[in-house]
């Protein structure tokens, strides 16, 4: 397929796929993340990138024999190694004897959360969770190095402001439903952020909710009304308090004479002690993962509008 | 009798599609595509590991006595928001290869680098 639209619109329809089929694997915590990730943000991300690179991809002058006869040797090897892996479902196979059984037999007793996802993540594998929170980051401060956006002449910006506004006129009834529906957006991005102990739901799939509320903010109403909405050094120092208040609950329990991350040091109750750290880190995450994923947009949608790429010839 | 394998059958096949298209093609962003193909093939193994027979999803519940595994699903988890955030970088880079050379081909990109 040459179009590269119409690829990454096939990507969004694989990601929404993969989500139902994670519903049907019991992943339901799995299946939240791809859904607003796989089918949500990252098409956004890549239309918004087509929009820069061009739509059309130039035929290919390579040899796809060659290509294709590297891709089945290894399926083939690959297929061999199965073969004496245990059957799908299985009860016995070797996973499901290691660890697995302590989250699901003992994590009601020492954590007290029912959903063991979010009792593994944020507490048995709480230092995991951190680095995985870390790389996010370092992620949204790479696409800010590489894309942050170069000022403008002020006439460049009313140029800007007024093709939006002529732009934005003709959506009116998009625009007044999106209106309507943001604030449920927000809302239910909080339900999923403060509810992850009991059901589906936590930090990472909370904030990708949240940023995405704002995204169709963005998308309606321009970047310039968007920038005066939400401010970017805001966000920006709002990700680091994040990853600073994952780290702090961890610091905080080894000044109390417990292991990093172990929350039982943070209450007398230990349980409680492990509601009120796993309640620090999801909300650490949350803040980090919305506002890395708004600072993410913000840059690609914000170099779009520079004036170097507005004789875009493709669009 | 090696049927019940199928699962990681599957998981080869479209992996092995999203190395096909990272290797065969030269558009950036069609490797991207491919690479992130390549991911929730990796996503599907572990998730289709967790996967007990008669299992329920793990949350905890008094009626259940079986539950799938959720340690793969803590992992995919993390996984999958730490995969987006890598693909944003990826474009990102992909953008300002275009603004440097105009191109995101790389057999042009290739051919402006021995010019010089």
């Amino acid at each position: 397929m040459k179009d590269l639209l119409a690829v990454a619109m096939l990507l969004s329809i694989y990601g929404l796929l993969s989500a139902s089929f994670f519903v049907a694997m019991d992943a339901v915590d799995v299946a939240f993340t791809e859904a607003s990730v796989g089918a949500g943000i990252s098409t956004l991300l890549m239309l918004v990138a087509i929009s820069m690179t061009g739509r059309a991809e130039h035929p290919s002058r390579h040899k796809p024999l060659l290509a294709l006869a590297v891709v089945i040797v290894t399926g083939s090897l690959l297929i061999y190694g199965t073969l004496d892996m245990p059957y799908f479902g299985s009860a016995e196979a070797p996973i499901h004897q290691h660890i697995a059984p302590r989250y699901i037999n003992d994590s009601m007793q020492e954590i007290g959360v029912p959903n063991i996802v979010t009792s593994v993540l944020a507490s048995y594998r709480a230092f995991d969770t951190f680095g995985e929170v870390v790389v996010i980051f370092t992620a949204g401060m790479g696409v800010l190095a590489l894309l942050s956006v170069v000022r403008r002449s002020p006439v460049d910006i009313a140029k800007i402001v007024l093709f939006n506004d002529a732009m934005h006129e003709r959506h009116l009834i998009l625009r007044i439903v999106t209106k309507i529906m943001i604030p449920f957006i927000l809302l239910f991005a909080f339900y999923v952020q403060f509810h992850g102990d009991f059901g589906p739901g936590g930090g990472f799939q909370a904030g990708v909710i949240f940023a995405s509320a704002i995204f169709v903010y963005t998308m309606l109403f321009g970047m310039n009304t968007a920038r005066r909405v939400i401010n970017q050094s805001f966000i920006q120092v709002l990700a680091a308090i994040g990853v600073l208040l994952y780290g702090c609950v961890g610091v905080v329990s080894l000044f109390n004479g417990k292991k990093f991350f172990d929350y039982s040091a943070l209450a007398i109750d230990p349980v409680a002690g492990q509601h009120l750290g796993i309640l620090f880190i999801e909300l650490g995450v949350g803040l980090t993962v919305a506002s890395v994923m708004v600072i993410i947009f913000f840059n690609f949608a914000g170099r779009n509008e520079t004036p170097r790429n507005s004789d875009k010839q493709d669009l | 009798m090696f049927i019940g394998l199928y699962n990681y059958w599957v998981v080869i096949v479209l992996m092995m599609v999203g190395f096909y298209i990272v290797i065969a093609h030269g558009n950036l962003i069609k490797k991207i595509v491919g690479l992130s193909i390549f991911q929730t093939s990796v996503f599907i193994f572990y998730i289709s590991m967790a996967k007990v027979d008669g299992g329920s999803a793990p949350i905890l519940a008094d009626e259940i006595n079986q539950y799938s595994n959720p340690l793969p699903q803590v992992l995919i988890l993390t996984a999958i928001v730490v995969g987006i955030a890598t693909t944003a970088l990826a474009l990102a880079l992909a953008v300002r290869i275009k603004e440097a050379y105009g191109s995101i081909e790389e057999d042009e990109i290739q051919k402006q680098d021995n010019l010089d």
